[in-house]
């Protein structure tokens, strides 16, 4: 690996660029400005991207800040080892497609990352300038957005180069962002892959979840024709270990299985009220309207509207339901969060444009107990004030109750965004599957291998809720993890045949 | 692709629909549902698997037309096809021998219902069905349950049909009349809740089938959250069958009408 960035870094073009402009002018370099749109004209519409992207010009600039590091740190900050110097030096230069492919070497959905990735605690977080020189980092986002952007909308999109076939079924077990990825680096090994997906399309979060607003499905849809040009299947409608089993599926032929089936179960508080009409999960909020298109005219799933609209919580999906909830005509869309703004886990982006949308924030605040009309609806929540005390486990600042503190706020609808459980689908028919006490599937870390040998498993049944990239991380070490087993064992079975032969 | 093969017309408002989905045809048991989306604009509808057929590879839906979309699928023919077609889901239906079984079924919910008497039966119980509905037009499968049945009542509110009366009304004389050892209740949800009262009184173990709003079905939304002895379960994943004495029947009749005015409003918009 650190020879091969090494190999990279010192091609005459590289060497070429690092000479072209002195360090100290480079440093000098304002960060780019990512141009959207007027947060009260976007607000209109649930279905245009707020994030409009960088133009080749300040491409070009944002690339010449970074400084091409002889020991580029920003690559360990990201999950899928992006090499950035490559990728970002090539934009520079104007190669954009070639930057794109640099991505892709890694990458099987560099333009869905660009977007939602919370580079500041990523790639932009071991940036150089924020390290050493306390500035703002290079916009490694944008410009990872930029080229994968420049390369869908130009009729040349790269296929990665797959190894020749080797007639070995591997199955997916859902189509989100870990088995998209594991499914491209075995694709890329010469493996026979299907990605099994229980809902009618595929994508996983980044279909039913993330909002148009935020990452538009054309921009997925892309980026999925890539893996099914390299070869990759996909059986929509197809729960594994319901519509068939597991063992039904070895008897087809599949080897090995890596299940990323996803933490889809949402939790709630168990206050009282909370089965009122009008209080949903932030996963049915954002389905309605993502994945069945609630929102739109001709089509017949219904949404909830309301006037005071409520979002319990303060993760990426807090943001996303409450942002919805303001294009869906909301006059007050408030996010209820226990602690304060500085512990939000949304990236910073999403809150910022929060904000800009008019979006308000009782921060410091817990709901208690709902209220509801005659009908059974929803039309009052009481909550209380918290106050932040001594760090806990997690090292966040732990919210303590003000007692007396309790006041009522009116609203028709509550969407409660408070994290999600692993699903329990696939481990509940897999009695022999070792779990832990949250349910999530145990793996070896290095290799994402289950106590099942045939088994691998990644991303958010492994995690608990956590994000797209780190999902994707884990697809790529379970496609390596998963190579090495298939290997090892097809090596076995050589040779027990050659041992009854003899 | 999912292809409708055979269509009969039970009533005006019901409609038995065969359909080819042989993965789920195999794999299905008593008591699991599919969800299904007609076209491209369709939202996706739970609906019970009554029979399937592992050599043609078809399982039969009985679908009654209630709003929007069950409407448009009770107007389709063989031939035609469901986009998308998921399953089978759901807890099977625990099935035992237990003795003597009171099978209690209320208009389309016979359909649910003639599985799980067909399970019990061939677990060797006595197996005694109520079926009950509005009027004679609304008794389905009525042949099929008999297959499955030692005894069959039935129920009409306008006594068209067997007698007239509630399916309380047989279910309780078969109770005063004999030892029952579990009861199955499969309906509207007033009926299932009255079902439940019944047994209650008579300390009789009820299962209950819930037939709550439901999007994924796979657990991943909550929209079918039901509270079941003071916890909050979830139908599709939990359930849909559950301990009927443990159920609050009255929330979950007030979150079946969560979208009432959505759907008469889509209602209107077809009927112009």
């Amino acid at each position: 690996m650190e020879e091969y960035l090494k190999i990279e870094r010192e091609k005459e073009w590289r060497a070429d660029l690092r000479k072209a402009i002195k360090n100290k002018e480079r440093i000098a370099l304002q960060r780019v400005k990512m141009p959207s749109l007027d947060p009260m004209e976007r607000i209109k519409y649930q279905d245009r991207e707020v994030n409009l992207g960088l133009d080749m010009e300040s491409a070009k600039a944002e690339a010449a800040r970074c400084m091409d590091c002889v020991n580029p740190t920003c690559i360990e900050g990201c999950p899928v080892s992006i090499n950035i110097p490559k990728f970002i030096k090539n934009i520079e230069r104007g190669e954009v497609l070639e930057a794109a492919k640099a991505l892709k070497e890694t990458s099987a959905l560099p333009a869905v990352c660009g977007r939602v990735c919370p580079q500041e605690k990523q790639c932009e977080a071991n940036c150089f300038y924020t390290l050493k020189l306390k500035k703002e980092p290079v916009a490694i986002g944008f410009l990872e957005r930029f080229a994968a952007d420049f390369e869908q909308n130009s009729d040349t999109i790269s296929v990665p180069e797959t190894a020749p076939e080797n007639n070995i079924k591997v199955a997916a077990v859902g189509s989100g962002p870990a088995s998209l990825s594991f499914a491209g680096d075995m694709v890329k090994l010469g493996y026979d892959v299907t990605v099994f997906e229980a809902l009618h399309e595929v994508g996983g979060v980044l279909k039913y979840g993330i909002p148009e607003f935020r990452l538009p499905n054309k921009v997925v849809d892309i980026e999925l024709e890539s893996l099914q040009k390299m070869g990759v299947k996909f059986e929509r409608n197809f729960i594994v270990g319901r519509t068939a089993s597991f063992n039904d599926l070895k008897e087809e032929g599949f080897q090995a299985f890596f299940v990323a089936s996803g933490a889809g179960l949402p939790r709630f508080m168990n206050l009282p009220g909370e089965n009122y009409n009008g209080i949903l999960s932030s996963n049915e909020y954002l389905t309605r309207v993502n994945l069945m298109h609630a929102a739109e005219d001709n089509y017949d799933t219904p949404v909830l509207k309301g006037k005071n609209i409520a979002v319990i919580g303060g993760g990426n999906t807090a943001m996303d339901s409450v942002r919805t909830a303001k294009r869906l005509g909301a006059e007050r869309a408030m996010i209820v969060y226990r602690r304060s703004r500085e512990e939000m886990p949304a990236r910073v982006e999403e809150v910022h444009h929060a904000e800009e949308e008019g979006i308000e924030f009782l921060n410091l605040n817990n709901p208690v107990e709902y209220f509801a009309d005659e009908n059974g609806r929803v039309n009052r929540m009481r909550v209380q004030k918290m106050e932040l005390g001594e760090p806990d486990a997690s090292g966040r600042r732990r919210p303590v109750v003000i007692e007396g503190s309790e006041y009522d706020i009116p609203v028709d609808v509550v969407v409660v965004a408070i994290g999600v459980s692993p699903n329990p689908l696939v481990p509940s028919e897999l009695p022999e599957l070792k779990v832990s006490r949250w349910g999530t599937i145990d793996v070896d870390p290095e290799t994402m291998q289950s106590s099942m040998p045939e088994l691998f498993a990644g991303g958010d049944i492994v995690r608990g809720g956590a994000t797209v990239i780190l999902a994707m991380g884990d697809g790529r070490k379970a496609a390596a993890g998963m190579h090495q087993y298939l290997l090892t064992a097809s090596k076995t079975d050589k040779e027990k045949t050659e041992a009854e032969a003899k | 692709m999912y292809k409708i093969v055979q269509k009969e017309q039970f009533s005006e408002k019901v409609v038995k629909l065969v359909v080819h989905a042989p993965r789920i045809a195999r794999s299905r048991k008593p008591g699991h549902f599919i969800i299904l989306r007609i076209d491209e604009h369709g939202e996706r509808i739970p609906l019970t698997i009554a029979e399937a057929d592992t050599l043609a590879g078809t399982i039969t839906l009985v679908v009654q037309k209630v709003g929007v979309s069950s409407t448009r699928l009770c107007n389709m023919s063989p031939g035609d096809t469901i986009l998308d077609l998921v399953g089978p889901l759901g807890k099977a239906t625990h099935i035992d021998k237990v003795g003597t079984v009171l099978a209690c079924g209320g208009g389309v919910g016979i359909a649910p219902l003639l599985p799980i008497v067909e399970g019990f039966k061939k677990a060797g119980n006595r197996v005694i069905t109520v079926l009950a509905a509005r009027n004679k037009d609304l008794i389905i499968l009525e042949e099929e349950i008999r297959q499955w049945s030692d005894e069959v009542i039935i129920m009409t509110d306008d006594g068209s049909y067997g007698e007239k009366g509630l399916v309380t009304t047989g279910a309780e004389k078969v109770i005063k009349r004999e030892n029952v050892d579990e009861c199955i209740a499969i309906g509207p949800a007033v009926m299932m809740k009255f079902t439940a009262l019944l047994t209650q009184k008579y300390q009789l173990p009820t299962q209950a089938s819930l037939n709550a709003i439901m999007v994924d079905g796979t657990g991943m939304c909550g929209a079918c959250r039901a509270n079941v002895g003071g916890q909050t379960k979830f139908t599709c994943i939990d359930g849909p069958e559950f301990d009927a004495h443990k159920i609050d029947f009255d929330e979950l009749i007030a979150r079946l009408g969560g979208y009432k005015e959505q759907e008469k409003e889509a209602w209107e918009k077809v009927v112009e």
